[in-house]
């Protein structure tokens, strides 16, 4: 029953080869394209985006690399990365220490966008969230060494509301005081004017992406005094003043210290709840 | 004397009229992107990828608008439109006009291609011509893959043409590894073998009008020309010889339209014309050679 088997003709060998070279060349550039892909999705911490960029994983399935961004840009802060620069080639990026973003009230660069890579949503330029300026270095900071520099306070587009200055004593010299600058998130676009403007030889205030400087506390916290704001009320006890905890004839006063109880105390009331001990 | 080599330069420029029209449309192309970055005069924003000119007819990219759907996001409207528009008009020209009448990779490919001929550099690796059409599938994967529209971190079609509009950087690099690979190692390697741009305009050009005819392939004495001169070589010979009876008019995807047959035909064989025409004229019972005549006169 078993037929001969077709002779293989030289045509149909050279097609399959062909075949297999193929395959095997598309696919080892497949794989060299596709690592290199993920890994150009890392953004070094220095490039900044346009404002309302989405986030680098879509970002960059959303950018054609067409600079209409960069055209738009009245202030020419952005660039189009070339390919020896460690991001995807051809995307749209600034360096706050060179050029920060002047934060224009019509967003031109969001507007030229044709894809949507800087999403057209965002059309109040406060609300963009290019980055977060972090005061990186508090042994370099001029107003943590104790002067007042507040350059970074000054010029900051959204002034007491991104960055305030946090009055604390001066430890060192036991009678100043230190006016710390805080950035806080819910106000900061990262635009990197504090970047642009910190005097020291590198800035000790720097933009950096979210994903670099922004903590998150674990879902299972609860801040107290949250809590007790919603709740009306305190949770854990009645809200009673402070009480020492002394000797029944003795008395404590700041500076003085101890001292037996002149008169008898004044009634106190039940102890907390939480103070119940066996009760609770 | 003077006189005489002016004529000279005349004549060739004349005899050579389509490289001279192509070579000429290149640099319009090139000069209108570079006109506003250069000289201030903002007729055309962007780049191939995608472009705005006069702030109102957008252009983008086709192949690079499907991997960017491919990667997961949906662009807005205008760079649809530019889609469309791009489509609209090679469809009528024909797809690969984009490469030899527009791409400014062509002038190195072709830069390369004469410098082979005349330095006489023969043989090279063998290149299937279909290994772009492997290629365009390829990034198409990663781009679905990684979520990224991963070719244009390497496509030299883009990083030449926005290098020298938005600054070059290290671009120049990649532009003479596609010169010395067509100089050395392939024979019209990166346009006529790999390039997936290029494979992607092709399926447009599927269907496009404007066609490469051959009203007097009768008169073809065989001398080859069109052949060495030809980046796509395999296009013509169906058309010339009338293999399956296959009538005067190239149809195959991958012709680029760029017109330098006619100029190296010393019989005026070829001739730009429309497809429809050409398809319309298939159904004369026996075509004759005076109508071929007539067309030429």
């Amino acid at each position: 029953m078993s037929q001969p088997r077709t002779p293989m003709t030289p045509a149909r060998r050279q097609f399959l080869a062909d075949g297999a070279r193929m395959a095997c060349g598309v696919g080892l550039l497949g794989l060299g394209l596709g690592f290199y892909a993920r890994h150009a999705t890392a953004l070094p911490p220095a490039a900044i985006r346009p404002p309302g960029a989405l986030a680098e994983a879509d970002f960059s399935g959303a950018c054609i690399r067409c600079g209409l961004c960069v055209r738009d840009c009245p202030y020419n802060i952005l660039h189009l990365a070339t390919p020896e620069e460690p991001m995807a080639t051809g995307t749209p990026y600034f360096v706050a220490r060179q050029l920060p973003c002047e934060m224009c009230e019509d967003i031109p660069c969001v507007r030229a966008c044709p894809t949507g890579a800087l999403d057209h949503k965002l059309t109040d330029i406060g609300k963009a969230r290019m980055g977060l300026a972090v005061l990186v270095d508090h042994e370099t900071c001029l107003n943590f060494l104790g002067l007042r520099c507040d350059i970074c306070y000054r010029v900051c587009p959204l002034i007491d509301k991104a960055i305030t200055l946090d009055a604390q004593s001066n430890a060192r010299t036991g009678k100043h005081t230190l006016f710390i600058p805080v950035v806080h998130s819910d106000a900061c676009t990262g635009c990197g004017k504090c970047e642009k403007a910190c005097p020291t030889e590198v800035a000790s205030i720097k933009v950096m992406p979210l994903y670099m400087a922004k903590g998150q506390l674990g879902a299972h916290y609860r801040l107290g005094w949250v809590e007790k704001e919603k709740a009306g009320g305190s949770l854990v006890a009645p809200d009673t003043e402070h009480r020492y905890n002394l000797p029944e004839g003795m008395r404590y006063e700041s500076g003085k210290g101890l001292s037996a109880e002149p008169a008898a105390a004044p009634d106190a009331g039940p102890l907390p709840r939480a103070l119940q001990g066996d009760r609770l | 004397m003077s006189d005489d080599r002016a004529m000279t330069t005349y004549q060739r420029l004349v005899a050579n009229q389509w490289l001279v029209l192509r070579r000429l449309m290149q640099l319009t192309v090139l000069l209108l992107f570079l006109a506003g970055p250069w000289l201030g005069i903002w007729i055309v924003k962007g780049n191939l990828n995608y472009s705005l000119t006069l702030g109102v007819m957008p252009l983008t990219d086709p192949f690079l608008m499907v991997q960017t759907l491919i990667a997961g996001h949906v662009p807005e409207l205008k760079a649809f439109a530019g889609v469309a528009i791009i489509l609209a008009g090679y469809v009528v020209v024909g797809g690969r006009n984009f490469c030899s009448w527009v791409c400014p990779v062509n002038l190195v490919t072709d830069l390369a291609a004469w410098l082979r001929h005349k330095l006489g550099i023969k043989g090279g690796l063998h290149v299937s011509r279909t290994a772009r059409y492997g290629v365009l599938l390829t990034a198409l994967a990663v781009a679905a893959l990684t979520g990224t529209v991963a070719w244009e971190m390497v496509n030299p079609v883009s990083m030449f043409h926005r290098g020298l509009i938005f600054g070059l950087g290290m671009t120049w690099t990649v532009v003479v590894a596609v010169f010395l690979f067509d100089l050395f190692v392939v024979r019209h390697g990166w346009c006529g073998h790999l390039c997936p741009v290029g494979a992607f305009y092709s399926l447009i050009g599927r269907l496009s009008l404007l066609r490469m005819r051959l009203p007097r392939r009768d008169a073809c004495d065989d001398c080859m020309d069109c052949f060495e001169v030809c980046p796509e070589p395999q296009v013509i010979r169906p058309a010339l010889k009338g293999i399956d009876g296959a009538p005067p008019i190239i149809l195959d995807a991958n012709c680029t339209n760029c017109g330098r047959c006619i100029d190296v035909c010393s019989k005026d064989v070829f001739g730009f014309g429309w497809r429809l025409a050409a398809e319309a004229k298939r159904l004369d019972p026996i075509p004759s050679r005076g109508t071929h005549h007539e067309q030429n006169c």
